[in-house]
């Protein structure tokens, strides 16, 4: 079975963002894997763990995501690629499914699985445009996948609940945080992992597709509505005091 | 011509607020570039709709007959309808079921997509697209570059705005294609409560409800307001209430109007997914945390006394 995981490398939560002119100013930031692609990587490692077959961990951007590639070498993974896109825009989904789908189509994946969602977009896009781009199925929200033969049943979150669905190979999966819990790699996976070889890609190794999108700017958050801390002598004045606000003053409630 | 297609969502077979968000969105889009907005409707009985939002903006409704939710068949349904139509701009619910049929949608009509986007506004003749990036520590603007452009909006971050449409009704019946996914079974028994990533209101409890036989207190404010049931990771992670209630980083990033933390310290990745928040009101004993740094009404105060407080008080104005 071949599996593709997608790793994407994005700032630690707890990193302060500066805002550039159309990105962030990288100085100082500290990069991790987007939390939900490490269950992606966990459940490859499970799947390959009990069908055999291989683990390719793939990440779009420039050098610096492969310390991320090592760090899915460390956990288990058996080859990592990179597709090497030095001015990569992390929001732009369509460009970046089209090169996983290339690259995808010419391993023949049976497998491809990435997080529900990456946290520096939120955008919730990429697998399931690569499921498209493929014609194959997908699986939004998996909490659990069974893979036997070609045959796969998966529980997904949905709305209100979940579903149990079943589809066959090849299929695509957004893990979403219940699916497992990712391992973390030893010393002597680390210290491996550093001599493993990297592949690369280039966008004119994967059909050179086009963006779609134009980042017109960035900007900081709007600023918050000044908070104020409220007095009172006892709960019933401070539910007083909170009705009058919520209804009178924000008039949310 | 610039013309707006709005894809609306029901849920046990009534419309969903973001139908009438992102009409109304749509309308302001179509006014600005001189359109038409059309929203589509997928589902059984689905005309009496049309009304609805011809209110809010809507110039014509279509309505495609279907059953239900399959993401590889709504994506055909809806591409069906855009290539009929031919729309410069598509609206589609940033929703759990958005998320799942949007991506395919994006690729079949070959159109640039923006997802979970809270600003819409129009420059040059193009959309510009406003949304929160890096857990909201930035805001991106991002125009589409194809001659179809696709924007998922965010529940909440759109106004409702009453505006007459025309509300010609018009009943289509694009092709569906078949679903290589099946669904086995589905358990829903969630599904009657107030949805957390669309509800305008959301009380949330952290740690500092104690135990799992603390959330009534909870509920009964939730209930006297129509607010959903949030969590915390902590009161997640230590069994107090499924994963489906974590609001937060590795859980549901919600946009209410009122987010009301009781017992929630703050940690970055909650406030990851509830910053966007508009008004937030935070009850914690520590006046230290970092919740009240966020917060637009801070309490500081025992949970368990604040809160049926509170829930007597808004009984009594709320009748």
């Amino acid at each position: 079975m071949k599996i593709i995981v997608l790793v994407k490398q994005v700032p630690d939560t707890e990193t302060n963002i500066k805002v550039g002119d159309k990105s962030i100013n990288e100085t100082g930031i500290k990069w991790i894997i987007s939390p939900y692609d490490e269950f992606a990587i966990e459940e490859g490692l499970r799947l390959r763990e009990k069908n055999g077959g291989e683990v390719i961990a793939v990440s779009l951007g420039p050098d610096r995501v492969q310390e991320s590639l090592r760090q899915a070498y460390a956990m288990g993974a058996d080859r990592a690629v990179q597709i090497k896109v030095d001015n990569y825009v992390p929001f732009d989904t369509t460009l970046t499914s089209e090169l996983i789908a290339n690259f995808a189509k010419s391993e023949n994946a049976d497998v491809i699985i990435g997080g529900r969602q990456s946290i520096d977009s939120d955008s919730s896009q990429v697998v399931v445009q690569v499921a498209e781009a493929l014609g194959i199925a997908h699986i939004a929200f998996a909490v659990s996948l069974e893979i036997s033969g070609t045959a796969v049943k998966s529980t997904k979150e949905v709305e209100g609940g979940t579903q149990v669905v079943e589809t066959s190979l090849p299929v695509a999966i957004t893990a979403q945080k219940g699916l497992n819990e990712p391992r973390y790699p030893n010393l002597k996976g680390l210290m491996a992992a550093k001599k493993k070889p990297i592949e690369t890609k280039t966008p004119a190794d994967l059909g050179n597709p086009t963006s779609k999108i134009e980042v017109v700017g960035l900007e900081p958050p709007p600023p918050r509505i000044p908070g104020r801390k409220l007095e009172a002598a006892d709960a019933k004045g401070f539910a007083e005091q909170l009705v009058k606000a919520l209804r009178e003053e924000a008039k949310v409630i | 011509m610039s013309n707006v297609l709005i894809v609306g969502e029901l849920k046990n077979g009534e419309l969903k607020k973001i139908s009438k968000e992102i009409t109304s969105a749509g309308r302001k889009i179509a006014d600005a570039l001189g359109g038409k907005v059309t929203a589509l409707l997928i589902g059984s009985g689905v005309e009496k709709f049309a009304g609805d939002l011809g209110a809010v903006g809507a110039d014509s409704v279509v309505t495609v007959n279907a059953g239900d939710f399959n993401a590889e068949t709504w994506a055909n349904l809806v591409a069906g309808v855009i290539k009929d139509k031919n729309p410069s701009v598509v609206l589609l619910p940033h929703t759990s079921q958005g998320k799942d049929y949007s991506p395919r949608v994006a690729v079949k009509a070959g159109a640039g997509i923006v997802a979970d986007v809270v600003g819409l506004s129009v420059d040059g003749g193009k959309v510009v697209a406003k949304k929160p990036i890096y857990s909201g520590k930035a805001y991106g603007n991002f125009k589409v570059t194809s001659p179809v452009a696709i924007f998922t909006v965010r529940p909440n971050s759109q106004e409702v705005v009453q505006k007459a449409g025309g509300g010609a009704v018009e009943a289509a019946s694009p092709a569906a294609g078949d679903a290589k996914v099946k669904i086995v079974s589905s358990d829903l028994s969630g599904g009657n409560k107030v949805q957390l990533a669309e509800a305008s209101i959301i009380v949330s409890g952290g740690r500092g409800i104690k135990g799992p036989e603390n959330w009534p207190v909870l509920q009964g404010l939730a209930d006297v307001l129509g607010a959903a049931l949030g969590a915390s990771r902590a009161a997640v992670d230590a069994g107090w209430i499924p994963h489906s209630h974590q609001v937060g980083q590795t859980g549901k990033t919600v946009s209410p109007n009122c987010y009301i933390a009781c017992g929630i310290s703050g940690a970055i990745q909650h406030l990851a997914g509830m910053g966007s928040s508009k008004y937030i009101v935070a009850i914690n004993k520590d006046g230290d945390a970092p919740i009240f740094k966020v917060a637009t009404y801070g309490v500081v105060g025992d949970l368990f006394e604040v809160v049926p407080a509170l829930t007597d008080e808004f009984k009594k104005v709320l009748g």
